[in-house]
């Protein structure tokens, strides 16, 4: 089963790029990996521990490389946010006025890069899954982009790239950092190693450092978060989607998989550095998606601030903070794709996302604005949504963290000033929404018979996408369930969420 | 069981034949000397899976001190044989470019020689490979370099033909000075010319390192040449602009692999001095950073390709400076697959437009299959995963990270960055440029063979390495 929801996307790829009609077989493709992933969730056993579905491949003995995949709760989560965002992102494609199969194959190949990569138990296809979407990011923005699409397109590739390469140096040192006999590219095998107290300290500081700069570039962690907002203003809505949403996770579900429970000396370490940067995510980049002046990059920038509270909860080191951090990841992967999508639906009609231009929206597009005002709601974490119950999950498991001090320690000063970022995110959200729904509609738009509401079909990926937002975020705890097993064995002695 | 120097007497026959019906056989279409020599070369190389066993290199005596056939080198003639039938195939395809090139008044003067020559080179390569002596080296390198004196300059009257032919000519003739050279310092020293007991020579302790050290920097010098390092390198991107282009396919992977097994070969002996590691890790990091810094802004393809193999050179050597051969050569079947599928089809869309890379403006709409094939090659020469030149960086890093070879590891990395952005700017033509012709590109049925192939090699590769690997354990 699990096999197939890797495998579809990428088979449906290649039968578009071998000339099957191009939207039906991706809403296809999308549509069955969905159902099977739903099944999945369904039957998930979260009373047994360790991974599900497990199917392995030999690759090569000496190195002990296999083709393994496997699913727990974590990795079931994320697949769900990928096939959940990708069914939503294929859905809102409309025409494409150039290679049209190529879009498509395009979209699943990124879709399938990222259920590959968080379905892998090894260490090696986790990483080349990923960087399968490499090339298709690149085409996709650069072929189908608009604004500065060519510098955008290097500007992701190249950066991405590095942080790839880095990321890999760290990967091939966390494989060598174990004992010749027990050397393993296989997750478990790592982590039965990590248990066994194989890695040493020294090793895990050097290691962490290198997946924390390599992991934070493609989660576009503070310094390195240039390229993103960006590429997802020139990228096409579908592209933003299935990237911001899902694709950039890979980096955050990397420290989960493996910082937190093969370096926790590490982690321990270089805890002051990761305050710093991702209060800087959340302040500085919060303060300057306050100051755009366009939708797109706007949304491109929330996304980036949104990346800080993610690494608070990451950061926290225990079980309620990871769970919180877990459940933002998909919260916000859900929120994020149904806002660029919007977006892009807002730009399809008018041809502008300059605030300026923009206005009285909700008037022409009730639907639309419906919609909108529900992702910005979620976005900015009103309760209700599933970005509420997963912030507050990350508050409380980073502001508990180091208290038994009785004094204010890193922690809570990072997490007192990451509340302010709530209120942050709460201005430019309403403002935004102020800007392109409320108000008058601008003169130049009267009269222009294209300015309609979302068409019927439409509503299906946004009820999607708005249905599992509300869905986890009044019933946290179906989805908590799950999760909090995964992380359950690294944090024994903490408390339970 | 074939007894393996037959193989090599094999080729050169092959050549003396076809060169002979050349000669007297004007009438036939001179095409099908091409296809002959391929499905003899397919033959020879299906010989390779049944040598006999050579006598075991310590007690070897006559000609067997000479020359073996080890694993590595059986590998690198089928590598070798390899090369020599893709470059033939592309060589098909680039044909009507000699014809035009040479002026005479009967049909297809001189397309005969451009397909026998590769011959000899190629029989030159598997003498190359299999020499564990100075002398043998010596004589198959220089068998190698003079049939590519001609290949080089062959379509001479285009001028910039003819300065990349005098530039090969005279810089290959001087590093062939500085090889005889070094040979004689190291044979002075220790009375030597067997790689195997200079080896043992060495190991007393009572003879003078120094002269032998200075002898093996001569070589260097020579080999440094071969394989394009830093500061040996300045004539590649001339001679590769100018040659013809399966000719520069040739030299780029065949020339260079030869180069890595002769540099592996005589490597050996001085690993136990330290001086060598360092001088062999400052050549590697020159290489990267010269090879992939000069490749940026490069508009014409294939000097982008010339300044790209210098920096494969550089990855290369930091394999040789780890002394992994296995990991070496895993990236150099991988950049032989990736090498020739972008020479290939620069060969068919040189013809149509032209060899700058802004020629390849929207060749996704005239020929999807062509921009295909080099979306794989670019791929895989920038290292993205699951392409074969991935598994090649992943091998080199991995054992630059295990010898703790931090210099090289970062600038690797960075260089790496550099690479994708010389690699996509060829796949930002093909696809997001406006075409300025609009017609389709043809390709013949054996080049789209040869190049879908090439792709599931590489894709292959890229997932499965494993038959790689084995081959290079037995």
């Amino acid at each position: 089963m699990l096999l197939f929801i890797v495998f579809c996307p990428i088979v449906a790829a290649i039968l578009i790029m071998a000339g099957a009609p191009a939207r039906k077989t991706a809403l296809l493709a999308s549509g069955s990996t969905f159902v099977m992933t739903l099944l999945a969730f369904a039957l998930f056993e979260r009373w047994q521990g360790g991974f599900h579905h497990v199917s392995s491949f030999t690759i090569s003995a000496d190195w002990r490389l296999n083709f393994a995949v496997g699913l727990d709760g974590l990795s079931l989560i994320m697949v769900l946010l990928a096939v959940i965002v990708t069914l939503a992102a294929v859905w809102f494609t409309g025409e494409i006025d150039k290679y049209e199969n190529a879009f498509y194959a395009c979209l699943l190949l990124i879709s399938g890069g990222a259920i590959g990569a968080f379905a892998s138990l090894d260490l090696f296809f986790f990483y080349a899954f990923h960087e399968l979407a490499l090339i298709p990011t690149f085409l996709l923005i650069g072929i189908w982009g608009s604004g500065n699409r060519s510098a955008a397109a290097w500007k992701i590739t190249i950066y991405l790239a590095l942080g790839s390469f880095v990321l890999l140096i760290g990967l091939i040192l966390l494989y060598q950092s174990v004992p010749v006999a027990s050397r393993s590219f296989d997750i478990r095998a790592l982590q039965a190693a990590a248990v066994a107290g194989q890695i040493g300290p020294e090793a895990q500081r050097h290691i962490y450092l290198l997946l924390l700069i390599g992991f934070g570039v493609l989660v576009s962690l503070f310094p390195f978060h240039t390229w993103a907002p960006e590429a997802y203003a020139s990228a096409p809505a579908p592209a933003a989607m299935l990237h911001a949403g899902v694709l950039k996770k890979f980096g955050l579900y990397g420290l989960l998989r493996l910082a937190i429970p093969l370096l926790p000396d590490g982690a321990r370490h270089w805890t002051g550095l990761l305050m710093v940067l991702l209060l800087g995510n959340i302040i500085y980049i919060g303060l300057a998606t306050i100051g755009q002046k366009r939708l797109d990059w706007m949304l491109g920038y929330s996304s980036v601030m949104h990346m800080g509270y993610i690494f608070l909860g990451i950061a926290s080191a225990n079980i309620l903070g990871v769970t919180g951090a877990a459940t933002l990841i998909f919260a916000h992967g859900l929120s994020i794709a149904l806002l660029f999508g919007l977006a892009g639906e807002i730009r399809k009609r008018t041809g502008t996302l300059v605030f300026d231009e923009l206005g009285g929206l909700a008037k022409v597009m009730p639907f639309a604005g419906l919609a909108f005002g529900l992702g910005a709601f979620a976005a900015v974490g009103l309760p209700g949504f599933a970005n509420f119950a997963a912030e507050v999950m990350v508050f409380f498991g980073a502001f508990q963290n180091g208290w038994e001090m009785e004094r204010f320690h890193i922690f809570q000063i990072a997490t007192v000033l990451g509340l302010w970022g709530v209120v942050i995110s709460a201005v430019y959200m309403l403002r935004a929404y102020r800007k392109v729904f409320m108000g008058t509609l601008p003169e130049r738009f009267r009269g222009w018979n294209n300015l309609v509401d979302l068409r019927l079909s439409l509503h299906v990926p946004v009820t999607l996408l708005v249905g599992a937002l509300l869905w986890f975020g009044f019933f946290p705890q179906s989805f908590v369930r799950i999760v909090a097993p995964a992380f359950r064995t690294y944090f024994s002695a903490n408390a339970q969420p | 069981m074939i007894p393996p120097p037959s193989l090599e007497i094999a080729v050169l026959v092959l050549g003396m034949v076809i060169l002979m019906l050349e000669a007297f056989a004007e009438r036939i279409d001179k095409r099908i000397l091409a296809f002959a020599t391929i499905g003899a070369l397919i033959a020879v190389l299906i010989g390779t899976w049944f040598l006999a066993p050579s006598p075991a290199q310590e007690q070897a005596t006559g000609f067997w001190s000479f020359y073996t056939a080890d694993p590595l080198s059986i590998f690198f003639k089928r590598f070798a044989l390899l090369t020599t039938i893709l470059v033939l195939i592309m060589m098909i395809d680039y044909a009507p470019v000699v014809l035009a090139s040479i002026p005479s008044t009967k049909k297809q003067t001189g397309l005969g020689e451009f397909f026998a020559i590769p011959i000899f080179t190629c029989a030159g390569l598997m003498y190359l490979v299999s020499a564990i002596d100075f002398i043998f080296i010596f004589v198959s390198l220089e068998l190698v370099t003079i049939s590519f004196y001609v290949l080089v300059s062959f379509t001479r009257h285009n001028p910039a033909t003819l300065e990349a032919g005098v530039k090969y000519l005279v810089l290959s003739a001087l590093s062939t000075a500085f090889l005889v050279y070094g040979i004689t310092w190291i044979f002075g020293v220790t009375g030597q010319t067997n790689l195997q007991r200079i080896t043992a020579a060495l190991a007393n302790p009572e003879i003078e390192r120094g002269p032998a050290l200075f002898g093996m920097v001569l070589v260097l010098v020579a080999l440094g040449f071969k394989i394009a390092a830093v500061p040996f390198q300045i004539w590649v991107p001339d001679v590769y602009q100018g040659a013809p282009t399966p000719v520069t396919a040739y030299l780029s992977v065949g020339s260079k692999a030869a180069g890595f097994v002769v540099l592996l070969r005589v490597l050996r002996p001085f690993l136990m001095l330290p001086q060598m590691e360092r001088l062999i890790v400052l050549i590697a990091l020159l290489t990267l950073l010269y090879g992939n810094l000069a490749a940026l802004p490069q508009s014409n393809l294939k000097r982008l390709l010339a300044y790209s193999s210098i920096a494969h050179a550089g990855y290369l050597l930091i394999g040789v400076a780890c002394f992994d051969g296995p990991a070496v050569t895993f990236y150099l079947v991988a950049y032989l697959l990736m090498t020739l599928l972008s020479f290939a089809v620069l060969v068919i869309v040189a013809q149509q437009t032209g060899e700058e890379i802004s020629d390849f403006d929207g060749l996704a709409k005239r020929s999807p299959f062509l921009a295909f094939a080099m979306l794989i090659a670019m791929a895989s020469l920038a290292g993205v995963p699951l392409t074969a030149g991935f598994f090649g960086k992943f091998f080199i890093f991995y054992a630059a990270i295990a010898q703790r070879q931090t210099a090289l590891v970062v600038v690797g990395v960075i260089t790496v960055a550099c690479g994708f952005y010389y690699y996509l700017k060829v796949v930002r033509a093909m696809y997001w440029q406006p075409a300025a012709k609009v017609d389709n590109i043809s390709v013949n049925v054996l080049s789209r063979l040869a190049m879908s192939a090439l792709i599931v090699a590489i894709v292959w590769l890229g997932i499965y390495p494993a038959p790689i690997l084995e081959a290079l354990r037995r």
